[in-house]
């Protein structure tokens, strides 16, 4: 079995479910009260914050623990729109091919009243700092661009955009849960002021996140209750999880260049083998990209199918096609780097484990290529495409 | 994967009438490639019997599995009765298919239709030719 679909969650460190489950079982108190089993679980929950601050270069009062990425992303967008209003701004710059978690709380603070502009994300699936710096205005209230993407694996120029924000003067978000654990990330010389981070995307739980919100920034709270979290998110903390995150976090970061080089270099036998099958596309820049992230289309063949029969002969991996997003569209994503809809339909994204090994990168090749063959053998459109009656695409 | 019915992932995995036929009495092609389902089937027809059938599709498990299906359920049937097929009795046949994924059978449904009504004008040009 090869699970190679490490862009939608990875598997729990053993390190980090050793401390989930020492904290569970141990420190199980509540980190407000006075007992000493609950002032233990207030250590631990602070010394992961400290941990977690140190990696990423800020201090342990500007992480905010959540229950994930969403709910980050979902903060920092709702905190940077409420401080625009109080100022008379409501314009927010964004990028066409963010993940769900931004677009959709910037849809519904369009319907609030703000406007939104959402950068193109060109063929190579970047944005340029030069049209961020185009489209900022007077009453730019943020800049919300993520780091990573979670399809293509594109790497944007972050320092660079933050760059033309902090010039504006305007806060910049980043969407980090792709990035995180995986490359260096680093908010001062990154000129970041809000960051969005998700444990299980670095061999962390589930259902635990943070948001960096450098100081200064005014946090709206999204949950009411208790005092937790300097009073901006209100629920009895999730020790277990907020430390086997750190644990994890900590563990990624040790190992980071090292596995980092390890894996990109079997990224790019994966993408050599697979560049190899006639009339198919490696989607997004071949550098400028995730050490794990390989996102092929195909052109002729659908990708559900291509999946299923992937996962017979035990590869786990993704795609972006209408069937497998349960909608009518392909992926916002293919879409927005100029993949037109009968190409996006066929894509795949297979995003490698740490532990991936030669022989492994081998047996997918020779598999993608057989079922794409084999699919491709009684498709009407590679029918057409093959005689003649329609031209390529791809 | 539990997404699909046993009977569906046997017709995915082992599509039955797969290809084409060349000197086909009727063709007939349903869907578009932005929409990301296209099934093509092809039909020989012998004294109103449905004698042969074979389908192309572009399109995700279900949708293989539908075409699959459809054609075992025409084939060797008059004209007549394949006409009546509903996509219902398709998905029924597969032990259900998910609700968005009914879209599927439909298309198989339209199909296999647009295929009989090319044989149907094919058959009256060539009386009005006689
Ligand atoms: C880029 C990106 N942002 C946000 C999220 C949401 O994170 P979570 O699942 O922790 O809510 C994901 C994960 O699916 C992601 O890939």
């Amino acid at each position: 079995m090869i699970y190679a679909d490490n862009a939608a969650t990875t598997r729990i460190s053993d390190a980090a479910l050793n401390t989930f489950i020492t904290l569970s079982r141990d420190t199980y108190g509540n980190a407000s009260s006075l007992y000493t089993v609950g002032q233990r679980a207030k250590e631990a929950l602070e010394q992961a914050r400290a941990d977690i601050a140190s990696v990423i270069h800020a201090e342990p009062r500007e992480i905010l623990f959540t229950s994930g990425g969403s709910e980050a992303d979902n903060q920092a967008i709702r905190s940077a729109a409420v401080l625009g209003l109080s100022k008379g701004k409501k314009h927010i710059i964004s990028s066409a091919f963010e993940h769900h978690a931004v677009l959709h709380t910037l849809n519904k603070l369009e319907k609030e009243g703000f406007s939104v502009t959402l950068l193109p994300v060109h063929e190579d699936g970047l944005v340029r700092p030069e049209e961020l710096e185009d489209a900022i205005r007077e009453d730019t209230c943020l800049v919300t661009i993520m780091y990573a993407n979670n399809e293509i694996g594109t790497i944007q120029p972050i320092r660079e955009l933050g760059a033309v924000c902090r010039k504006h003067g305007v806060i910049f978000h980043t969407d980090a849960v792709q990035a995180i654990g995986h490359i260096p990330v680093d908010v001062e010389a990154d000129n970041i002021d809000m960051l969005s981070a998700s444990a299980h995307k670095f061999h962390g739980p589930k259902g635990v996140g943070f948001l960096y919100a450098k100081k200064g920034i005014r946090l709206t709270n999204l949950i009411e209750g208790g005092a937790q979290e300097r009073g901006k998110r209100a629920g009895t903390e999730n020790i277990p999880g907020i430390a086997a995150m750190a644990t994890a976090l900590k563990e990624a970061i040790a190992s980071l260049s090292e596995r980092a080089e390890y894996v990109a270099a079997r990224r790019d036998r994966l993408i050599a083998g697979l560049s190899a099958i006639p009339h198919s596309a490696l989607n997004g820049d071949a550098t400028k990209r995730l050490p794990s992230n390989v996102n092929f289309c195909f052109e002729g063949i659908e990708g559900e199918s291509l999946l299923l029969l992937l996962d017979d002969r035990g590869i786990m991996a993704s795609s972006g096609s209408a069937c497998t997003s349960g909608s009518l569209d392909p992926s916002h994503v293919l879409l927005a780097i100029g993949r037109v809809h009968d190409v996006a339909h066929g894509s795949l994204r297979l995003s490698l484990g740490d532990d991936i090994t030669d022989d492994e990168v081998d047996y997918i090749i020779k598999n993608v290529s057989e079922v794409v063959t084999y699919l491709r053998g009684f498709s009407p459109i590679w029918r057409d495409l093959t005689a003649g009656k329609k031209p390529f695409i791809l | 994967m539990a997404l699909y019915s046993e009977k569906v992932m046997d017709h995915f995995r082992n599509p039955r009438n797969v290809g084409v036929i060349e000197d086909a009495d009727g063709v007939g092609e349903v869907g578009n490639a932005k929409c990301g389902d296209i099934m093509k089937m092809y039909l020989k027809i012998e004294n109103d019997i449905i004698e042969d059938v074979k389908f192309e599709t572009f399109g995700c498990g279900s949708a293989i599995a539908s075409s699959s299906m459809a054609t075992e359920m025409i084939k060797g049937k008059p004209v007549a009765e394949a006409m009546k097929l509903t996509n219902k009795a398709v998905a029924e046949a597969l032990d259900g298919l998910p609700d968005y994924k009914m879209h599927c059978s439909v298309l198989a449904e339209e199909a296999i239709k647009s295929a009989l009504e090319d044989y149907e004008k094919k058959r009256a040009e060539k009386t009005d030719a006689q």
